[in-house]
């Protein structure tokens, strides 16, 4: 069928595309490594071949114990914030929508400024003290978020939206009153301040091998909600004439969403304009159909945060930018030029 | 599960949103096959009675079943594979095609895993043609006027093979040539297929010409039921929509046709002159 085959073709594309950033942002650095000797030493470390090494041991480790951990943890990130957005904005039939709506964002900012205010040295078997305080911080918000909006037996839209930004707002002020009074915290404003912006500090492999799996398997489950997420675009009260379950279904789409929202916010902080960008630009170029812009949104999610870190790290190397300041200085611009291009949804 | 049987039995139904019963003791039976307009004043309960029978509200008190199977029985799914509902309007944020619109009609039919088969194409293609709106099919959904979205709904409903199909006022905005076609469309469902019509109608005179049997709501309370004829008299539009009324005969069908009188002139002098 046609609409199978050009699917088809542009997921192909998008990996292919997530490949070819992959492999540049892992040549590029302080020592540059030839992409063809990347590609020879992975398959080397995979088994499925055996080049003869022409290149220095140490390449290989600045590509699997440093840059490789970095660009699979951008890609995850990029993968997870943008399914997230086309999650909410779909279930939400708003455009404005962006994966931080459900408190996330401040509940995992709050988490990680209490783990800096932790002895150093707390780590939980190599996954990070920060990491798994920001998830946990997230998590424990939309538990109290979802409460919060409960209305007897359903969640209306407007108080879940008013829950996210009171907890938000509250959680916020939390935060910024344990930097004021504690002196411990003063001293790694750096720190606080680069997981604000956003910026991706993933060490070990371990902790990839944790959230990997999380996200992947929240993007697989997202794919299954995709037809339905179509449905949810009438509004509520259709998708209820459609046969669809909408108040069960609601929460397991916001559960995911927010789950994603926390596993990218565990190795980056908060990332901004691509959970919000992302679906706006894979909507205007292949429609609003969800199963074709879940896996589409994930993919270019990806590709675009790779870049985005890359940028990040060599600009002005060897000072690191937060990867939030790209995703903004890029993602805005393009937004713009993309609404300015394609007037189909809106008028700008 | 359901049968092909859809017959619609309310038993002592009422309904409350926050505020005060909205419908009060409804005893309303629909059989397989009836042609069947609500009509009454704004804010009757015409919707929310719409919204009972497909299942999406549950009555406070009161049985409601289809097929002989209480509606509380059966699961989302299952209703929605025999009730359709055309809302009065809706709108999408999104560029969603004419088709990607209709096949949404699907949606009770379509697995999450393994997707939409053959037969859901097919079936909303023939959803498109029965509407009438074949032409219309690579369009944006929010591109087309009032009577023409209405009619997409109505495919989007159509494509959901329903045997009971509930529309809510599906003729308001509409201009003449676009309410005639919307109502044939109906209509012919239910000559040809025998779909169950119960259809929330403003225009009396619309309802007269179309529906075999109008069901009349005053304040969440049926008040006559029956034959065109036989519930839309002088008096009986007089009670529930306090407005004077002389009812004729329709020139063509000898259907009854509504002549509203202005209040300003004197009712009597009015009529003796």
């Amino acid at each position: 069928m046609k609409r199978r085959n050009r699917a088809a073709v542009v997921l192909v594309s998008l990996a292919l595309a997530l490949i070819g950033g992959v492999l540049l942002a892992c040549a590029l650095g302080a020592v540059s490594i030839p992409p063809l000797d990347i590609i020879k030493m992975t398959l080397n470390k995979i088994h499925f071949s055996d080049f003869q090494a022409t290149w220095q041991p140490a390449s290989e480790t600045i590509i699997f114990q440093i840059r490789l951990i970095r660009v699979v943890a951008a890609a995850l990130v990029g993968a997870a914030l943008a399914t997230a957005g086309v999650l909410f904005q779909g279930l939400l039939r708003n455009p404005m929508a962006d994966p931080y709506i459900t408190g996330t964002s401040a509940g995992a900012a709050l988490g990680a400024t209490i783990a800096m205010m932790l002895p150093l040295g707390l780590a939980f078997s190599g996954l990070g003290v920060i990491p798994v305080a920001a998830f946990c911080g997230a998590l424990v918000t939309i538990l109290l978020v979802y409460n919060l909006a409960r209305v007897g037996s359903k969640t209306p839209i407007v108080s879940m939206l008013l829950a996210g930004f009171v907890v938000s707002s509250m959680l916020s002020a939390i935060m910024s009153l344990l930097i004021m009074t504690d002196s411990e915290l003063q001293l790694k404003l750096h720190s606080i301040f680069s997981f604000l912006a956003g910026s991706i500090s993933v060490q070990y492999w371990s902790q990839i091998a944790v959230i990997a799996p999380l996200v992947i398997g929240g993007i697989i489950i997202s794919l299954f909600f995709s037809f339905h997420l179509n449905a949810f675009s009438l509004g509520e009260e259709q998708a209820a004439y459609l046969g669809i379950n909408v108040e069960r279904e609601k929460l397991l789409i916001l559960a995911l969403g927010s789950l994603l929202t926390a596993c990218a916010v565990s190795l980056s902080g908060l990332v901004g304009f691509v959970g919000l960008v992302m679906p706006h630009a894979v909507r205007l170029a292949l429609g609003p159909d969800h199963r074709l812009l879940i896996p589409a949104s994930a993919l270019a999610g990806a590709t675009f945060l790779v870049i985005a870190d890359t940028l990040a790290r060599t600009l002005i190397a060897p000072t690191e930018l937060p990867v939030g300041i790209i995703t903004a200085l890029i993602g805005a611009p393009f937004f713009i030029y993309l609404l300015r291009r394609t007037r189909r949804e809106y008028a700008f | 599960m359901l049968s092909n049987s859809n017959s619609l039995l309310m038993q002592k139904v009422s309904f409350s949103y926050f505020n005060g019963l909205v419908l009060r003791d409804i005893d309303l039976t629909v059989a397989d096959g009836e042609m069947v307009g609500l009509i009454g004043p704004n804010g009757c309960g015409k919707t929310t009675l719409l919204k009972l029978a497909c299942g999406v509200l549950s009555p406070v008190r009161g049985e409601i079943s289809l097929g002989g199977i209480s509606l509380k029985k059966l699961p989302r799914k299952q209703v929605a594979r025999h009730v359709a509902v055309v809302p009065q309007y809706f709108n999408i944020p999104f560029a969603f095609t004419v088709a990607e619109v209709v096949l949404l009609g699907r949606t009770p039919f379509v697995s999450a895993i393994s997707g939409e088969t053959r037969r859901d194409h097919e079936m909303s293609a023939l959803a498109l043609g029965l509407a009438g709106i074949n032409h219309l099919k690579n369009r944006y959904f929010n591109d087309l006027s009032g009577g023409e979205r209405q009619k997409v709904i109505l495919a989007m409903a159509l494509a959901q093979e329903p045997r009971l199909l509930l529309l809510d006022e599906p003729t308001t905005h509409l201009d003449i040539s676009h309410q005639l076609e919307v109502l044939e469309v109906v209509k012919s469902l239910n000559r040809q297929q025998g779909v169950t019509i119960i259809a929330a109608m403003h225009d009396l005179n619309l309802a007269s010409l179309f529906f075999d049997r109008l069901v009349l709501l005053k304040e969440g309370t049926i008040v006559a039921d029956g034959s065109p004829r036989e519930v839309l008299t002088e008096s009986s539009i007089q009670d529930v929509f306090s407005a004077s009324v002389k009812v004729s005969q329709h020139p063509v069908t000898s259907a009854p046709h509504i002549v509203v009188l202005p209040r300003e002139v004197p009712t009597n002098n009015h009529l003796a002159s």
